[in-house]
């Protein structure tokens, strides 16, 4: 198998796409390969819609998992002595939660990619980072979060760490100030969840009489729209509040999954979500799961070259979104750029009784 | 009669108490009538009138309607006079009293059948309906309520329609002043609606999960000259309520010799009729694919490859009790080749509750039923006719178990 280390010295954006597909058909060939040899649910699945990975001419052939999968499956493809840490999705109480089984390889990979895609953006040098949430988040280690996973992936960009909420998720202003005195005139990280950062931090430095100034800053949050869009914010909203409040400018969204961490897609200055060479976005329509052309909105599904411990190379989202372009970005990063429309609507089925037990 | 429940009619229930209570049928007022009057005989004249304009008023407002219609089809006075005559104990059969009915909140029209057949016990009926606002159930409370205002204003006290939140305290309530309780919804709204008690004569009729299957004789589907509307019928049994009512066959059996041209024909037919009707949503298609990787990972099975998603078909070689653990909708259908109807029986456990049939002959049915005598299967019909309602449905006779018989020697 192509060793990973070697893509990992690859500028992230630095493929233009006959390249990256090339680099994406070879490595994801060789996961397939692999995963069906050591996964007898893989293999199965496979066996049953006839998939030869052998055959495999390009990526877009390679059969995707639906990530409800892995709520109702152990997917994996590792020995259970293996196992180093097992992820899971922020599921709320009583929801069936993900469950993603990593070895050290694929763990310290998810690492390694994810200081490689940041870096490209926020710098190779550690900063002071302010962590826009509650340390009481990554206390329990046995299980990681999603957000738990996501606050430890992104702390090792951090050089002087604090939390800007406390414990009962409540703005800690004071050692908010202290640390911005500590580091005056320094460029600072600050990482969050989007809904944490309006909820519990912009919403409460809304209240306050005097303004903190955070016009050094750079913003990395993800986590999704969803609680936002009920609040009616949508993203240039999201940025131009938090510019007046604080002086923030530099803002990037990002996506990705607890499925396939480390390789996320971060956003552009021109808004844009981009692929690194780690990974990939294909959209695709619902009718016969052909693939969307660019600027159709479709189904996301997403390819990442880091499993090796489970199945998840290649996965089918619930989120629909539009490929806006490829290698032709107006901020010079090479490879697609695309937009995330939200969730894939939630169908009212009909029926007797399950939705009713629901509801109840 | 009226005398016999002396301890209900002592007490005078203020609703008015209740905020979350909202009367579509009925008022504060009616409903401390229901809690007292006294039970009527099963198939009174004045129900089979009252139903029978029941059914012309909303067959003219509801014509839009297919699920209306059918209820309206139902309920008209020559239809249920046939009800009626498979009964020969009427003469001294009354009604219990209370009947309390919880809808299920994702079927309209499936309220008014339940309430059709408390009223034809002789009941007087309090029916929780669905929370969500559905144009059938506002025709019919409509209609019923023109009806039960003008000409048909004796049965007032006998229909109580009523909306409250989940978990509110009414429940209880009304559990615990009924004499019959009928919880439609599955498994776990029943399990819900148990922890209020019921009173110590009362008695129940739940509609647990169930699923069906469907059998369809190969040679006879060939030779039939209306393969169209097999494919309607199907549809209906299927698509029409995205496959997941309990009467939607999951599991499609093949019987008789030529099965693969059968096969061809047959889902060739019904994926230009789906084409045409169905409306795939996104979040369907991916369940589909969710559920085909599912039965894909623990057992052996083939998908038959199809040009579109909107029919998922799954052979299987075996059928035995796990495999309704797989079963999906939205037009998800698990396939299996019988050399003899009797290898449907792992499948026939109680939770199988319909078997729709195409071109089996009633005696090979009766025949493979009274031999092994599965602990499911409550019906048997033929295809296209799976939600047909009936008094006799899931194994229970609805006006018999919501009536007593009085002995008088």
């Amino acid at each position: 198998m192509i060793n990973y280390d070697d893509i990992l010295n690859i500028e992230p954006f630095s493929l233009d796409k006959e390249k990256k597909e090339q680099l994406l058909t070879d490595r994801l060939k060789q996961l397939t390969i692999m995963h069906y040899q050591k996964s007898i649910e893989y293999k199965r699945i496979l066996d049953a819609i006839d998939f030869n990975p052998d055959g495999i001419k390009s990526y877009y052939d390679i059969p995707f998992l639906p990530v409800s999968l892995y709520k109702e499956l152990d997917l994996i493809s590792i020995d259970k002595s293996e196992i180093f840490k097992v992820m899971t999705s922020s599921g709320t109480t009583g929801q069936a939660v993900s469950k993603i089984y990593l070895d050290k390889v694929t763990a310290s990979n998810q690492q390694k990619t994810l200081v490689k895609i940041v870096s490209s953006f926020t710098g190779a040098a550690r900063l002071p980072m302010l962590i826009i949430d509650s340390p009481s988040v990554i206390k329990d280690r046995n299980m990681f979060s999603a957000r738990g996973a996501g606050i430890l992936g992104f702390s090792i960009f951090g050089s002087d760490k604090i939390y800007a909420l406390n414990d009962n998720m409540e703005i800690d202003l004071k050692a908010i100030e202290t640390f911005l005195e500590k580091h005056q005139g320094k460029k600072i990280l600050l990482f969050g969840f989007t809904f944490m950062i309006w909820q519990h931090f912009y919403k409460e430095l809304l209240k306050l009489k005097h303004r903190i100034d955070l016009s050094n800053g750079i913003l990395i949050h993800g986590g999704g729209w969803k609680k936002l869009i009920n609040e009616a914010v949508s993203p240039d909203e999201f940025k131009n509040r938090l510019t007046d409040i604080c002086g923030l400018h530099r803002i990037h969204d990002y996506y990705g999954m607890v499925e396939q961490t480390g390789c996320i897609y971060m956003e552009c200055e021109y808004g844009h979500l981009h692929a690194s060479i780690f990974s990939d976005v294909i959209t695709r329509r619902h009718m016969d799961f052909s693939i969307c052309s660019f600027g159709e909105p479709g189904i996301i599904q997403v390819v990442s070259m880091l499993p090796e411990s489970y199945p998840g190379h290649s996965l089918l989202t619930e989120d629909e979104g539009v490929i806006l372009g490829e290698d032709d970005c107006l901020c010079g990063r090479k490879g697609k750029y695309f937009k995330i429309n939200g969730r894939l609507k939630n169908a009212e089925i009909r029926g007797c009784s399950d939705t009713y037990a629901v509801k109840f | 009669m009226q005398k016999s429940g002396g301890a209900v009619i002592l007490m005078q229930l203020n609703f008015d108490n209740y905020t979350d209570l909202e009367f579509i049928v009925g008022s504060n007022n009616i409903i401390n009538d229901t809690l007292t009057v006294a039970p009527m005989c099963s198939f009174s004249e004045e129900v089979v009138q009252f139903l029978n304009d029941l059914s012309k008023k909303i067959m003219v407002k509801g014509k839009d309607f297919s699920d209306v219609v059918s209820f309206g089809f139902w309920c008209r006075q020559s239809a249920i006079y046939k009800e009626k005559s498979k009964y020969d104990d009427l003469s001294n059969r009354i009604g219990r009293g209370i009947a309390f009915h919880i809808a299920p909140s994702n079927v309209p029209v499936n309220f008014a059948f339940s309430f059709a057949a408390g009223l034809l016990a002789g009941n007087a009926n309090i029916i929780r309906i669905p929370s969500k606002d559905y144009t059938q159930v506002n025709i019919i409370c409509e209609a019923v309520n023109e009806l039960l205002k003008g000409e048909h204003k004796n049965l007032q006290p006998y229909v109580c329609m009523v909306k409250y939140p989940s978990g509110s305290k009414l429940t209880e309530i009304f559990s615990s002043l009924c004499d019959s309780r009928i919880i439609w919804g599955g498994d776990a709204t029943i399990a819900e609606i148990r922890k209020s008690p019921l009173k110590p004569r009362a008695n129940e009729i739940t509609f647990a999960d169930r699923h069906s299957i469907a059998v369809i004789n190969a040679d006879a589907y060939i030779s039939s000259g209306n393969k169209d509307k097999i494919a309607v019928d199907f549809y209906n049994d299927t698509y029409f309520s995205d496959q997941n009512a309990c009467t939607s066959p999951r599991v499609i059996i093949w019987l008789g010799e030529n099965k693969a041209d059968a096969k061809k024909e047959f889902w060739q037919r019904l994926h230009n009729l789906v084409m045409e009707k169905y409306q795939l949503a996104p979040v369907q298609a991916v369940s589909k694919l969710h559920s085909l990787y599912k039965i894909a990972s623990h057992r052996d099975v083939k998908l038959i490859k199809g040009e579109d998603q909107l029919i998922t078909r799954i052979k299987v070689n075996q059928l035995d009790q796990e495999l309704m653990a797989f079963k999906g909708n939205s037009g998800f259908f698990i396939e299996y080749d019988a050399n003899d109807l009797s290898e449907i029986l792992p499948l026939c456990d109680e939770r199988c509750q319909t078997l729709t049939y195409f071109g089996l002959n009633k005696e090979e049915i009766n025949t493979f039923f009274f031999e092994y005598r599965p602990r499911g299967i409550d019906r048997i019909v033929p295809i296209g006719q799976s939600m047909d309602f009936s008094l006799v449905w899931d194994g229970y006779d609805l006006i018999r178990s919501l009536s007593r018989k009085i002995s008088f020697l």
